[in-house]
C-alpha cells in the first residue's frame, strides 16, 4: 500500500516542509504519492514530481483549493484516502488545521508531530512541552500522522514522477477565505534555518529588535522570539518560537534576552549549538546554553556584530 | 446562542513533570492539575461574546475522571451557566473526545463550539478540527480574533506566515490561540457563587459512543538531556568558540 503526502504549497511553489514530510513518508512505505490540492497549481505538481521518493503526484486543481481551506483540502484527501497505509502532513499550522479532519471522517486516530519513525506504526513524539518523549503504536488500518519537519532531512530533487490529475471534489461552502497578511521576507524561514538569532524580554520595543536585525543580516540567520516578545507587541505572531509556536532545530541558536521558560525551551531543544546572553545569571536558559555570557544585551550583541566582521 | 467550551483537566503548565523510571508514562500523583491554559482562553472568549450580546448561554463541558469537576466549577467561576461532566475511566484520546463532545453537541445545539487549539499535556492540536469533521461543521484555527455578526463569524488565525482571515458560516468550531485574549481571573465570590451553578454528570457509556483507541502508548522516555555547557566572560571568547569548537560559524 502506498504513503499519501498532503503537500504544503502556496501554488506557485512547494514549501520546504513537504520536503521533510516525503522523507518521513519512504521511512513509512516503498511508494510515496503527493497530493497538491491548490489552483492554478501545476508548477507545484511539477516540482513535486521531481523529489526524490515521489512515485506519483495527485493534483485536484480548483478555486476552492486556492487557499488551503482545511474543510476543502481534507475533503479531498478523504476522496483519495482509499488504498493508502499511511497520510501524512507536515505539522505546520497549514497540516495541523487540515489533518485531523481527515483523521476523524476516516473514524481513526491521529498521531501528531511525530519526531521519529520506529516502525511504519510506531512512532515517537513530544509530549508535555518536550519534557517527555511517547513512543506509540498506531494498529488502525491507516495511520495519519503529521511531522515534525525539523526530525526529518529534505527530500532532494532529481526524480521524475507521474502526473495525474484527479477530480476535485465540491466545496464546503460554509468557509469563505477573506485575506492575508504574509511578511515578505528574505530572511531563511525559522523553521528550517541553520541560524536562528531570537529576541525576549529583555528587549525593550519593537526597534530594539533591528539591533537582533543586524546580528541576523550578519550570520544570514532567521530571527524568532519568545512569546513575551510576541505578547508585547514588538514582533509578529510567526516570529514566536516554543511548545505552542515554531520549533527549531538550527546548528546555531542565539537567545537574547530570553529567559528560557519551560515552553520556549520545547522549541529550541533540537538546536546543536545553544547561546544565551542574558543580564540575570539565574536566568533559566543557562541550564541548556551550550555557551552563556551574563551581560547587557545592549552591549553585548553590538559587540557580537562588530567581531563577527 | 449557546456556545460550548469543552475543557480539560491537564499537569498545571507551571509544573516540570518527571518521567517514571520504568517507562510507563509520566509521574502525575500529587501533581498540581489545572484547566489546559488554551481552554482558559476559550471559556474568556465565550464570555466576552456573551458579554457582548453574541450569545445567550455559554456551556462548558470535561470529559474524562470525576475531578474534572474542578475544571468545570473553575469555567462555572469564570461565567459559565451549566456546566457537564462526560464520565469515563477510560484514557481518553482526541477521537474519543471529539464523538462525546459531538454527542454532547447533538443534544445541546450550539451555535458556537470554542475550543484551546491544543492541550499542554498531550500537545495533539486535533480535538476541535476532529469534532468540526465529525459535526460537518466549518473550522478556524489558531483564532486571535473573533467577530461574530448574525450568522457569521470572521476569524482572524495566527497561520506561519502571518495572520490570515476567514468568515464561517455558523455553526462553527473556532480554536483559541494565545493571543485570542487574557482570561478574567477567578475570584473567590465567584467560585462561591459557581458551587449553585447546576453541574450535570454523564456517563460516557449512556452517549453510544466507542471511546476505545487503537493508539497504544509502548512508553514514555526522558527526552535527550541537554546539561549546561560554559559560561564565557567575553564576547571574544564567544566568537572564538563557536568558531573553533562548535564549528557553527
Amino acid at each position: 500500500m502506498a504513503v499519501l503526502v498532503i503537500a504544503e504549497h502556496d501554488n506557485a511553489s512547494l514549501k520546504a516542509s513537504t520536503l521533510n514530510t516525503i522523507t518521513a513518508a519512504t521511512q513509512c512505505g516503498s511508494e510515496v504519492h503527493v497530493l497538491v490540492a491548490g489552483h492554478d497549481c501545476s508548477v507545484v505538481a511539477q516540482i513535486a514530481a521531481t523529489i526524490v521518493g515521489v512515485a506519483k503526484v495527485l493534483v485536484a486543481d480548483a478555486a476552492q483549493f486556492a487557499d488551503g481551506l482545511a474543510e476543502n483540502i481534507a475533503a479531498q484527501a478523504i476522496a483519495l484516502a482509499a488504498g493508502y497505509s499511511h497520510i501524512l502532513a507536515p505539522a505546520t499550522a497549514y497540516g495541523k488545521n487540515i489533518l485531523p479532519r481527515v483523521a476523524a471522517k476516516l473514524d481513526v486516530g491521529q498521531i501528531s508531530e511525530i519526531t521519529k519513525i520506529d516502525t511504519p506504526d510506531t512512532f515517537e513524539r513530544s509530549i508535555y512541552a518536550g519534557n517527555a518523549i511517547a513512543t506509540v503504536q498506531s494498529s488502525y488500518p491507516v495511520k495519519v500522522v503529521t511531522v515534525r519537519t525539523t526530525c526529518f532531512q529534505p527530500a532532494e530533487t532529481g526524480a521524475n514522477a507521474v502526473i495525474e490529475s484527479v477530480a476535485a471534489v465540491a466545496a464546503s461552502g460554509k468557509t469563505r477565505f477573506i485575506s492575508r497578511e504574509v511578511a515578505k521576507s528574505d530572511r531563511p524561514e525559522l523553521a528550517s534555518a541553520k541560524i536562528v538569532v531570537a529576541g525576549g524580554r529583555g528587549l525593550n520595543s519593537a526597534e530594539d529588535f533591528q539591533i537582533l536585525a543586524q546580528l541576523a543580516d550578519k550570520l544570514g540567520a532567521a530571527i524568532g522570539a519568545s512569546r513575551a516578545a510576541v505578547d508585547a507587541g514588538y514582533v509578529p505572531n510567526d516570529w514566536q518560537i516554543g511548545q505552542t509556536g515554531k520549533i527549531v532545530a538550527p546548528q546555531l541558536y542565539i537567545a537574547v534576552g530570553i529567559s528560557g521558560a519551560i515552553q520556549h525551551l520545547a522549541g529550541i531543544k533540537g538546536s546543536k549549538t545553544i547561546v544565551a546572553i542574558n543580564k540575570d545569571p539565574d536566568a533559566p536558559i543557562f541550564l541548556v546554553a551550550d555557551y552563556g555570557i551574563v551581560g547587557d544585551l545592549y552591549e553585548l550583541v553590538p559587540q557580537l556584530i562588530a567581531a563577527l566582521d | 446562542m449557546k456556545i460550548m467550551v469543552p475543557v480539560k483537566r491537564v499537569v498545571d503548565y507551571n509544573v516540570k513533570v518527571r518521567v517514571k523510571s520504568d517507562g510507563s508514562g509520566v509521574d502525575v500523583v500529587n501533581v498540581k492539575m489545572s484547566m489546559n491554559p488554551f481552554d482558559e482562553i476559550a471559556m474568556e472568549e465565550a464570555m466576552r461574546q456573551k458579554e457582548d450580546g453574541k450569545a445567550t448561554e455559554v456551556i462548558a463541558v470535561s470529559c474524562g475522571v470525576p475531578q474534572c469537576q474542578d475544571v468545570l466549577r473553575t469555567a462555572l467561576a469564570v461565567g459559565a451557566d451549566r456546566g457537564i461532566l462526560v464520565e469515563t475511566d477510560v484514557d481518553l484520546q482526541p477521537l474519543a473526545v471529539a464523538k462525546l463532545l459531538k454527542a454532547i453537541a447533538d443534544k445541546e445545539q450550539p451555535q458556537l463550539i470554542i475550543l484551546g487549539k491544543q492541550a499542554t499535556d498531550d500537545d495533539a492540536n486535533q480535538t476541535g478540527q476532529m469534532l468540526a469533521a465529525l459535526l460537518d461543521w466549518p473550522q478556524a484555527t489558531f483564532a486571535s480574533k473573533i467577530v461574530i455578526d448574525g450568522d457569521k463569524a470572521t476569524v482572524t488565525r495566527e497561520v506561519d506566515g502571518g495572520l490570515e482571515i476567514i468568515e464561517l458560516t455558523l455553526p462553527a468550531i473556532v480554536t483559541a490561540d494565545l493571543r485570542l485574549n487574557e482570561p478574567r481571573y477567578v475570584t473567590l465570590p465567584n467560585m462561591m457563587k459557581a458551587k449553585k451553578k447546576p453541574l450535570e454528570t454523564i456517563q460516557s457509556a449512556d452517549l453510544s459512543v466507542d471511546v476505545t483507541s487503537l493508539i497504544k502508548t509502548l512508553r514514555v522516555t526522558e527526552p535527550p538531556v541537554r546539561t549546561a555547557g560554559i559560561m564565557v566572560p567575553d564576547i571574544a571568547t564567544l566568537v572564538s568558540k563557536l568558531k573553533n569548537e562548535a564549528n557553527v560559524i
